[in-house]
């Protein structure tokens, strides 16, 4: 007995079904699409700014030159003052407006809410331009600010506020609404005072979604290209120099420079968030009570004030831009008509540019869905294999760390390289896919993996003792069950297609014209109310993509309910 | 001493009804990392048979199951199903029907196409999947539920369903881990017996992991006491719950009195002032032992006890709990006042002669219900 369980056994090897097989290659195939789309890329970005003009290796010349250059260095600072004071300032606008939404009773919570997201479906071009309208040297209030120029820090600090406070909402509120209620019980029952309680409970409580939301807000600000290159004026900041230097003064190895410079924050801030977000998983596993505020009326009503306000100003930036577009001739001809969606007319892309945009968006919300919640599924279900799926989930993680100005200019320097195979697609619809579906894969990637964390551990093996394979129960099951998921997933990428401008700007062609660039284009050219025009395009295709799919939605969940509710 | 190997050394071959093993577990391991949750086991299961995994959480009852369906392969040792060594197959080139705590139900799927999942795949005509799915959930009690959605039923209803979808395809092995612990009380009792009367009815070889007691003793055919990783015992019901193979066992099926003694020789022990004789289960152990002498409540003999009576002693009723069909009495040896035993009095029996606290009666210990362990 005892010399038998002291021999060692041979270990098995398991052998590995078709199944297995299929699912590691298909793991292996998003490994390969993130090595292509993102690391070499950003690894041939990195060798670039060690580089001469000829491609020779010269060290830290370049950063030499850069740090000696104080026209350059000098957007260091520029770039951090500005996303110090709109971070500081969008988190406290938001969080009080988070709080109304969660914790008081003030009427129209729902229409408040619909109304603070508005800015996500807009370029992060049009407040600039409707600030412009607003406070620039014919601007219809341009008294308010008190002789300062709209050009500038302020004009920046404004539009980046409207831009970051729909994202730094969404994750406040969040946070926000999964407090416990049995705490604040605890709270009123030892007779803590409102100051005392909010210290003590609320802002604990939510700790972890707000370092979260400061994090987010901050990268969104220092990597934003759009506002601070239309209302910027002559304060540069890291975004704009990269753009200064390549299309300016076609300095590439400057531009790889300062996109490492800028992707140094981005990541420090990415590592932060990412560590804070583990925690709180573990923070939200606890059973709790929901919260139900309380009727109030004082503080219902001054609550109630303060979110009309600042919905009043959301929705007067957004009317000036589109009272901008229908201007003919601002300030001299006020009549209104649709002379500036005439853009065919103007340069910068005309009506094509608006269809490619659509075209673009759509293959990017179809392909981008397939392709990240297949690698997500895949991710997820997998088994065995634990290495590389752990290196594969890092690099779905990794695109957020990365601004878009950087990663456009990285595909540059790799796929326009001569010696790259891949070098066809450059100038064409699918490098602005591939690069778009790379920049808000992350966000995309978390989305799915939280909805097939719900679904039932066991399917797989309940398909596997069924012989069924894998992607039979993927179709019939996963497929169907994270519908809501996967729409969400597609409604993200196509609105983001449609409005983003950092990642593409430096790889559309002639042929591939975008929306959001033409407007970029046109304003640059003097042509602001045009810009404007084109911007509310894309804002009202947005939107209307947003309806769509909130009608879908509805219906889709009219249909679930049938498995879901007796 | 390994219990594992020993145990089954005392079972093998002795299948039921001469049957021939049917799964043959051969010093399985499983580790995670350093820890071992499992160490070799060993088990033969018969064709037919209905056996339980029984054990306290965390010894490896799910991880042994998950083993032997190849949804976690075990790092060493082999497994025998039906002849064949499947140790290294994955799990979908094994034959066999698994049900699990959850149901893992697709909710999206009505109760018809849950069932006839495993049966789309397979090239049976439309007709005969129909008629398979009507007749399989005829079986489990269901009939006509086919049109709906699983979260449109009970649990006791879903776990129905499951079982119907896992017997769908007529694996050669059904596993169940845990099937009814979601289910309320009264539902469980009586799925107990539905289980295990189709069980009975298709003849099909069955491993079922649970953790309580009354399931397995009311179930199985033979019951597996595993725990921290390795098998205790592997009996019948009736074996495990009248002789436990070791302490654990003893301790974990039933209510058991673990009384301190020591061995005195000619398989007698001396507890306190009185020489109990323990048969042949003390006969084994030295002189001068410290043993822990086991008896249940319901065996301490209270009637018909005469001086001759063997192992009877006079005891004092030092606490008497009323649980409806009997009383539960704490019950001290006389002039021993530190040994406290439990004993089940029937309400006769206490009627009859008025038992109350502090009385002083006669008791026995009957010879063949004892048991006895060593303590070193
Ligand atoms: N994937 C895993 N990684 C590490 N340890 C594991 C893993 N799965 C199981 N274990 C450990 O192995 C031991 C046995 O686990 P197992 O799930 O088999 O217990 P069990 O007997 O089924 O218990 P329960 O009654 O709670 O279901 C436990 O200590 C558990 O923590
Ligand atoms: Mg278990």
């Amino acid at each position: 007995m005892t010399t038998a369980a002291a021999i060692p056994l041979p270990e098995i090897k398991p052998k590995l079904s078709g199944d297995d097989r299929i699912m590691r290659g298909f793991i292996l195939l998003v490994g390969v699409w993130m090595v292509i789309a993102v690391l070499l890329p950003l690894y041939f970005m990195l060798s670039k700014s060690f580089e001469d003009n000829d491609g020779n290796f010269i060290g830290l010349l370049n950063y030499a030159e850069y740090f000696s250059t104080p026209a350059l260095f000098y957007s260091i600072e520029n770039s951090f003052f500005i996303a110090v004071v709109s971070t500081v300032i969008t988190i406290t606008l938001a969080f009080i407006y988070a709080y109304a939404l969660t914790r008081s009773l003030m009427p129209f919570r729902g229409a408040f809410k619909v109304i603070a997201m508005i800015p996500l479906l807009a370029p992060s071009l049009l407040p600039a331009i409707s600030f412009v309208y607003f406070f620039g040297n014919q601007g219809v209030i341009k008294g308010v600010l008190m002789g300062e120029t709209i050009y500038g820090p302020i004009g920046i600090i404004m539009g980046e506020v409207f831009y970051t406070l729909p994202h730094a909402l969404m994750i406040l509120v969040t946070a926000l609404s999964t407090a416990d209620g049995r705490l604040y019980e605890a709270a009123i029952s030892l007779r803590a005072g409102k100051i005392k309680t909010f210290f003590t409970v609320t802002l604990p409580g939510i700790k972890y979604g707000l370092i979260s939301a400061i994090f987010v807000v901050f990268t969104l600000v220092i990597t934003d290209f759009g506002i601070p290159k239309v209302i910027g004026g002559q304060f540069n900041v890291l975004a704009t120099d990269i753009y200064k230097q390549v299309i300016g003064q076609q300095n590439f190895e400057m531009g790889a420079v300062v996109s490492v410079v800028l992707l140094i924050p981005a990541i420090a801030a990415f590592l932060v968030d990412r560590i804070v977000q583990r925690k709180q998983v573990a923070l939200l596993t606890a059973r709790a009570v929901p919260l139900e505020p309380k009727k109030s009326r004082g503080f219902d009503t001054a609550m109630g004030i303060y979110c009309a306000t600042i919905a009043f100003v959301i929705l007067a930036i957004i009317g000036m831009a589109i009272y901008a577009s229908l201007v003919t001739f601002w300030p001299y001809n006020l009549t209104l008509g649709f002379t500036n969606y005439d853009f065919d007319v103007m340069d910068g892309g005309g009506w094509e540019s608006f269809g490619n945009s659509l075209r673009m968006a759509a293959y990017t919300a179809v392909f981008g869905t397939a392709i990240i919640f297949t690698g997500a599924y895949m991710v997820e279900k997998t088994k065995g294999f634990a290495l590389a799926r752990g290196a594969i989930q890092f690099l779905c993680i990794l695109p957020m760390a990365v601004p878009g100005m950087v990663l456009g200019l990285a595909y540059i320097f790799f796929f326009n390289h001569p010696d790259n195979p891949l070098g066809m697609i450059y100038g064409t619809m699918v490098i602005l896919v591939v690069v778009t579906i790379s920049h808000f894969y992350t966000v995309s990637h978390l989305t799915a993996l939280t909805a097939l964390k719900q679904m039932d551990p066991e399917f797989e093996a309940v398909s596997a003792s069924l012989k069924v394979p894998f992607f039979r129960t993927f179709l019939r099951v996963t497929v169907p069950v994270c519908l809501p998921a996967i729409l969400d997933i597609s409604i993200y990428l196509f609105v983001n297609a449609m409005t983003t401008v950092s990642a593409v700007i430096f790889l559309y062609s002639s042929d591939t014209n975008l929306a959001s660039v033409a407007a970029l284009n046109m304003d640059d050219a003097g042509d602001v109310a045009p810009a404007a025009a084109m911007s509310v395009m894309i804002v009202l295709a947005s939107a209307t993509v947003r309806i769509l799919h909130a009608i879908l939605t509805r219906g889709l969940a009219r249909r679930l309910q049938a498995w879901r509710k007796r | 001493m390994n219990k594992g190997i020993a145990v089954v050394e005392m079972t093998a071959g002795a299948g039921i009804d001469g049957r021939k093993p049917y799964l043959r577990i051969n010093n399985v391991t499983k580790k995670f990392g350093d820890f071992v949750a499992l160490n070799r086991v060993s088990l033969d299961v018969y064709e037919g048979e209905f056996v339980c995994f029984l054990g306290p959480s965390g010894c490896g009852k799910t991880t042994l199951l998950r083993a032997i369906a190849g949804l976690d392969i075990q790092t060493s040792g082999t497994i025998e199903q039906a002849g064949k060594d499947i140790s290294d197959l994955p799990a979908s080139e094994r034959d066999f029907g698994i049900v699990f705590q959850s149901y893992a139900l697709f909710p999206n799927l009505t109760v018809n196409r849950n069932v006839a999942y495993g049966l789309e795949n397979r090239k049976v005509s439309k007709a005969d999947i129909t008629a398979r799915v009507e007749e399989l959930l005829n079986l489990v009690g269901m009939p006509e539920q086919g049109q709906k959605y699983p979260a449109q039923l009970s649990g006791g209803q879903q776990q129905r369903v499951a079982l119907a979808r896992a017997l769908a395809t007529s694996p050669g092995l059904l596993l169940l881990d845990e099937p009814l612990s979601a289910l309320d009380a009264k539902v469980r009792v009586r799925l107990r017996h539905e289980v295990k009367h189709l069980q009975h009815k298709l003849d099909v070889t069955t491993i079922m992991v649970t953790h309580d007691q009354e399931e397995a003793l009311t179930m199985a055919d033979r019951i597996v006491v595993m725990n921290q990783g390795v098998i205790e015992q592997v009996g019948t019901p009736l074996e495990i719950y009248r002789r436990p193979g070791s302490p654990f066992v003893a301790d974990f099926v039933g209510t058991m009195n673990f009384l301190a003694a020591t061995a005195i020789g000619n398989g007698k022990v001396r507890m306190g002032n009185i020489e109990l004789s323990a048969g042949n289960d003390g006969a084994n152990i030295g002189e001068g032992t410290p043993v822990t002498l086991c008896v249940r409540p319901e065996d301490v003999m209270t009637r018909n006890v005469e001086a001759d009576t063997p192992n009877a002693f006079e005891v004092t009723v030092q606490d008497m709990e009323f649980l409806g069909s009997f009383y539960r009495a704490d019950i001290s040896p006389r002039d021993d006042e530190k040994t406290v035993f439990l004993a089940d009095l029937s309400i006769n029996l206490v009627r009859d002669k008025n038992i109350i606290k502090g009385m002083n009666l006669p008791v026995a210990f009957p010879e063949s219900r004892i048991r006895v362990f060593s303590q070193t």
